[in-house]
């Protein structure tokens, strides 16, 4: 329940007014207050700061230090206060938790002191209030991200038998955990430029032979292609290893650095295989530039190559934006001018297509002057077109920079997605407090009926325990939930008790029923029918199934009087106990409530005796109980007499 | 010019945003709602008009001051407080038809005041003033008698409260049904509606709704 309106409570009981005069039942017992306590001062002294507090304030939250009895452990006989030697400047908040119900987070407080003092006190930090939790989550991630960085050093920490392969795998994912693996990087690394410089090299021009220059490649012809070979055996052992020392080959084999490693050494594979043909040479020679992504296995050795291509990619969507902003403009414009110079003769304007090109020039402001428009018009429409292009060229790169900037920065905190997953698990930890409370109030229906039967028969010192542990508030809001269960004749149930008795309910619909019992079905689902439906299997010839007349259960009791439902509870232990031989159990559905918390020594069963006018039905019996405890109750009712007594 | 420049976003943005209704929204609105608050009548008065003694009215007041600082509870907060009472089920009709009988003078709110003449009537009134309060809370029309409508009402309102999770399942009549029962009781003249006299009367014979008008005792 939230406390904030604990206060509310007695206006909560009050208005309970309302159920009155409509239920059929009789209503529960109200807790009694046995403290009877006027509400008084606390007196907190917090390392020499006094805060003071009501003490029903503190018992909002009984499930903390302050709310609970392990503050008696701090307390100080001779200054009759409780001494914390805490910090007081965070004890403010978690004392405003109680009066306000909201915990904050004070930003000038260190993250970790304030998280020891929380735990320290109970709390819990997933409550605190939405309007300090985003600031105390970031805080708390970038604390574990400054204990991770420091712990960063201990995950070289070889562990043991590892495999030969797991070993290469390892040596290439993390070159600095082993000196081989250092070597085999900087070798790779050496030999990819190599390579790369070769690509270009072999086309310079050197030196001049017979009419035309030849390139250096054509020249050295040889030297190049021990190069090449050198270097592409390279690149093969490394594809090769990797390719044996994945723990996944599939999905090695999909992944980008894969295809590219492929694609580097591909085209010298194929020229080994074709001949010098004249035919295909030609398109071998194409093949000849994908030797220029050899380059990319460069991004292995740089992080900055990586961020880069996480940012191309996460910015997929911005630059399909500029992508598709130029198409459309570059397609207006090139229409336009090519309309506008269509007129003037000896125009290079000879069609749209070829008007892409003057368009895309001018946009990007590179002006090459190789097509310019000679009409008026087109001149106009010309420096439109330049004007418009820097605009529309600019709009997107903000954004595609402060992406890159962001994923950089992202790289060096990469648990964002984590966060997600705490938030989540944050809400969902709030919607079980929120059904904390139903569910406490469940919880205790199953230990209540227990504990009010102890009213009536265990000594003094046995109920005051039994009262301390539940709080009066907490025993207040429970009685009168079951107010409202008496009025309307229906119990709360949890969701899956509720499912089963629906599925229960569906399936037998009539196995318990006998057919004494199928003459109260007339009456309305008030608690008095359904419970004398239970443990009555005998028939009550003369119980008007049409009349207004619900059996109500009153009853006297030597020694507290006006304590109603003992029959009840007699009943429900009835069934709670496991002896199979007591009849009541034979009608009781299966999936009755949960009978773990039966104390069996403690509880009584009810004789229930029926006698009506017409037939003198005999008693039934149930199971064991207390001895020497005997408190007979009598109950009357309109039309008939059952008898109840508790052994 | 700067500050046309803010509101002119703030404008704009609003329009992007699409949720932003002119006729229904605005920033005075706001401004009113903070601005009211009411105190009410001094601790000496007040004692004298209720039966509840000091420390008790003190008790009251801190509560409800905690949760309504205003001074003044709006249905809204009304129907938010006392459905954290009740987890499972919905309250808020059972709320509004609180709400309607605290509210005595029908302006929309409940001050301190109406909070307390009302819990005096129930916490230490006679029972036959419980019973006239009780009355006041189902006659909805507040017209001297209770129609079967109006019952039924306030009937599917309780059992709303109980929510969807119950044993034995909720039938669906089962208010309806609880009304009949009710009015077999109550009604003596069989005329179709339960007027004060006969309500009165038949609550006094009903041991239970006697007994169970006991329990307000000792709430405070």
């Amino acid at each position: 329940m939230a406390a904030g309106v604990a206060a509310w409570l007695p206006f909560a009981r009050a208005a309970a007014i309302g159920w009155m005069p409509v239920a059929n039942c009789p209503m529960p017992v109200a807790p009694r207050d046995h403290s009877k306590r006027q509400d008084e001062l606390i007196i907190l002294n917090v390392s020499g700061r006094r805060f003071q507090t009501w003490r029903t304030t503190l018992d909002r939250y009984p499930d903390t230090l302050l709310g609970s009895s392990e503050k008696e452990f701090f307390y100080n006989e001779e200054a009759k206060e409780y001494f914390f030697d805490r910090d007081p400047e965070a004890f403010r908040s978690v004392l405003n938790f109680y009066r306000t119900g909201k915990l904050h987070y004070p930003r000038a407080e260190c993250i970790q002191a304030y998280d020891e003092e929380l735990s320290f006190f109970g709390i819990i930090p997933e409550i605190i209030g939405d309007c300090c939790y985003e600031e105390y989550k970031d805080r708390k991630r970038e604390n574990a991200e400054r204990l991770q960085d420091d712990q960063e050093d201990k995950k070289d920490f070889k562990p043991p038998n590892m495999t030969f392969r797991e070993t290469i795998w390892r040596a290439f994912e993390n070159p600095h955990t082993s000196t081989m693996a250092l070597v085999f990087y900087y070798v790779t690394g050496f030999f990819i430029a190599i390579s790369v410089l070769t690509n270009v090299v072999e086309t310079v021009p050197c030196g001049s032979t017979s009419q035309k220059d030849i390139s250096c490649g054509q020249r050295y012809t040889v030297a190049f292609f021990c190069m090449d070979t050198a270097c592409v055996m390279i690149f093969t052992v490394e594809y090769l290893l990797r390719l044996f020392a994945a723990p996944s080959r599939y999905l090695f084999m999909r992944s980008v650095m894969s295809i590219i490693d492929v694609v580097a050494i591909f085209p010298y594979y194929i020229g080994l295989v074709m001949t010098d043909n004249e035919d295909v040479s030609g398109a071998f020679v194409t093949l000849r530039v994908f030797r220029v992504f050899r380059i990319f296995k460069f991004s292995r050795h740089s992080q900055g190559l990586r961020i880069l291509g996480y940012t191309l990619k996460s910015c997929a969507s911005e630059l399909g934006f500029l992508l598709f902003s130029l198409t459309m403009a570059i397609i207006i414009f090139a229409t336009v001018m090519f309309y506008a110079e269509k007129g003037s003769s000896s125009t290079k304007f000879t069609s749209i297509p070829a008007s892409f090109w003057y368009t895309i020039v001018t946009m990007t402001t590179l002006g090459y002057g190789d097509m310019v428009p000679k009409t008026i018009a087109g001149k106009i429409f010309g420096s439109i077109c330049s004007l418009s292009g820097v605009l529309v060229i600019a709009l997107p790169v903000p954004v595609i920079v402060s992406n890159f900037s962001r994923i950089y920065h992202q790289n060096q905190r990469a648990d964002k997605r984590r966060a997600q997953k705490v938030q989540k698990a944050r809400l969902a930890r709030i919607r079980i407090a929120k059904k904390g409370s139903s569910n406490a109030y469940l919880q205790t229906k199953r230990n209540g009926l227990l504990n009010e039967l102890l009213d009536l028969t265990a000594s003094e010192e046995e109920q005051q325990h039994l009262n301390k542990t539940k709080s009066l508030l907490e025993s207040q809001h429970h009685h009168l939930l079951h107010c409202l269960e008496k009025t309307t004749g229906h119990d709360f149930v949890d969701e899956q008790l509720f499912e089963q008795n629906c599925l229960e309910g569906a399936l037998q619909p009539y196995r318990s029923r006998t057919p004494s019992t199928s003459s109260l079905e007339g009456m309305t689902g008030t608690c008095c029918s359904r419970r004398t439906k239970r443990s009555v299997p005998l028939p009550i010839a003369n119980a008007p199934a049409s009349h207004a007349h619900p059996l109500a259960l009153t009853h006297t009791l030597p020694k507290s009087p006006g304590l109603q439902e003992l029959s009840a509870i007699n009943i429900q232990c009835a069934e709670k106990q496991i002896h199979s031989s007591s009849r009541s159990n034979l009608n009781m559905q299966t999936n009755e409530v949960d009978r773990r918390n039966c104390k069996q020594q403690k509880v009584t069963t009810a004789i229930i005796s029926i006698q009506t006018a017409n037939t003198g039905s005999p008693a039934e019996d149930g199971g064991h109980g207390l001895p020497n405890r005997g408190a007979s109750v009598v109950t009357t009712t309109s039309s008939n007499i059952i008898k109840v007594s508790a052994l | 010019m700067k500050a046309k420049d803010r509101d002119q976003s703030l404008s704009d943005s609003r329009e992007l945003d699409g949720s932003y209704d002119p006729l229904t929204d605005s920033i005075e609105d706001d401004f009113e709602l903070s601005t009211v608050c009411h105190r009410p009548e001094g601790l000496d008065k007040l004692q004298e008009q209720s039966k509840f003694t000091k420390k008790e009215l003190q008790v009251l007041y801190r509560g409800f001051k905690n949760e309504c600082p205003s001074g003044v509870v709006n249905e809204e907060t009304f129907k938010l407080i006392y459905s954290q009472f009740f987890p499972q089920g919905d309250s808020s009709t059972y709320a509004h038809f609180l709400f309607e009988a605290f509210d005595t003078n029908k302006n929309g709110s409940v001050s301190f005041e109406d909070f307390v003449a009302g819990l005096n009537i129930i916490l230490r009134g006679s029972i036959n003033d419980r019973l006239n309060w009780a009355f006041n809370l189902y006659d909805l029309n507040k017209d001297g008698c209770i129609t079967k409508e109006e019952m039924l009402d306030i009937m599917k309102s309780i059992y709303d409260m109980m929510g969807n999770y119950t044993y034995p399942c909720m039938q669906d009549d089962a208010p309806r049904e609880h009304v009949e029962n009710f009015f077999q009781k109550m009604d003596r003249n069989k005329d179709g509606v339960v007027t004060i006299d006969e309500f009165i009367e038949s609550c006094q014979k009903d041991e239970n709704i006697m007994q169970s008008m006991q329990l307000f005792e000792n709430v405070i």
